[in-house]
């Protein structure tokens, strides 16, 4: 195990996700021995926490549902209370192929935030039609903004480095939409260095994307609105050199 | 205007300006969500005594109505009123989050405390 393999911790938001959180965790610690999962059970009703321990993971439980951005930033926190330098998050639903966390983590080498992209050239995974557009559209954006080629802004298959984990456990927003699009808005004015590399997508365990035209439109639209506000808000400043006791 | 119009306009401007102090008395309320409550109760009593004066403050302005000064006004600090409490909702929200993480974060430190104990203990129980 390298040395940025075993300081990196692995959060996995989780809502309702009994059936497949374990054999996630389980996979992960497969292909990665060793490595810190923890699962961040969002207010689920369900047996998610049990599962997840029981697969090897700890586990944060939440007492209330606080949302992608609210789970993160636990992973965060609980990053700097502990020493972690660099921080993965991979959803709980087995989407994401554990086996790329390792090029993520690599990736911080020359990055502060390295996305696993979705529509990058591997793997087999498609959104088509006005979602796909919406995040064609997004993706242009947010390019500008991040300096740097970004193809899937909306992938939650995330590495941040000690810079961006520093920011995050504070900045971390809660909102709809916040922990891709604004995240990264934040991220890149605090002069973040943010790259992507692909990675593969596999298949959701339940349920397909929406490709209803109206629900589209509708994510554009607060899709829009959210990176209005996260350009328009005040940048925050990343302190630099370790945080004084 | 009638001496019975007169006497209902200045009571009713008494009356909300009792209930916001009593309610400020017994700490029901804060000062910073009162204060509002507190103009417009004053505004109110002000034009119920001096009923001129609405009519001279609406030909400051250039109101024509007199009365559509008192809607507008009225409007106006409810409307502050409104804008305040989304802003307070959205500091309670996010104070609501900080404490649901650490919350989090302690039960975290308990299970591992816990842990570390158990593995500790002697395994024979001691006398």
């Amino acid at each position: 195990m390298t040395p940025s393999i075993s300081s990196t911790l692995i959060v996995m938001p989780a809502l309702n996700e009994e059936e497949s959180v374990r054999g996630v965790v389980e996979e992960v610690l497969q292909k990665l021995p060793g490595i810190a999962v923890l699962v961040v059970d969002d207010g689920s009703t369900d047996d998610t926490a049990a599962e997840a321990l029981a697969g090897g993971a700890l586990v944060a439980r939440l007492p209330f549902n606080l949302g992608v951005g609210g789970a993160m930033r636990v992973g965060f926190r609980y990053a700097i209370d502990h020493g972690f330098a660099n921080v993965v998050q991979v959803d709980s639903d087995g989407q994401h192929d554990p086996a790329s966390v390792r090029a993520l983590v690599e990736g911080l080498d020359y990055a502060d935030l390295v996305i696993g992209a979705r529509f990058a050239g591997e793997g087999d995974y498609t959104v088509k039609g006005p979602r796909r557009w919406a995040m064609v559209v997004l993706s242009k954006f947010l390019s500008v903004t991040a300096h740097t080629p970004l193809t899937d802004t909306t992938s939650g298959f995330k590495a941040s480095g000690p810079r961006a984990v520093r920011l995050f456990a504070e900045h971390y927003p809660a909102e709809y939409l916040g922990d891709t699009i604004e995240s990264l808005v934040i991220a890149a004015r605090a002069k973040c260095v943010i790259r992507q590399i692909p990675v593969s997508m596999r298949a959701r365990a339940g349920g397909t994307p929406s490709h209803n035209p109206l629900k589209a439109a509708a994510y554009l639209g607060r899709a829009s609105m959210a990176l209005l506000f996260a350009l328009v808000r005040p940048p925050v400043q990343l302190h630099e050199g370790t945080p004084t006791a | 205007m009638t001496v019975a119009s007169y006497i209902f306009g200045v009571a009713s401007a008494v009356l909300t300006l009792i209930v916001v102090i009593e309610m400020l008395r017994r700490r029901r309320l804060r000062e910073r969500h009162a204060v509002w409550w507190l103009i417009a109760g004053t505004l109110a009593l002000v034009i119920g005594v001096f009923p001129p004066v609405l009519v001279w403050a609406a030909g400051l302005v250039g109101v024509a109505v007199p009365l559509n000064l008192v809607f507008f006004v009225s409007v106006a600090v409810l409307f502050l009123v409104c804008i305040q409490h989304s802003a307070e909702l959205t500091t309670l929200e996010s104070k609501t989050r900080v404490l649901a993480e650490t919350a989090a974060l302690q039960d975290l430190r308990i299970q591992a405390l816990e842990r570390a104990l158990a593995d500790s203990a002697p395994s024979k129980p001691q006398a």
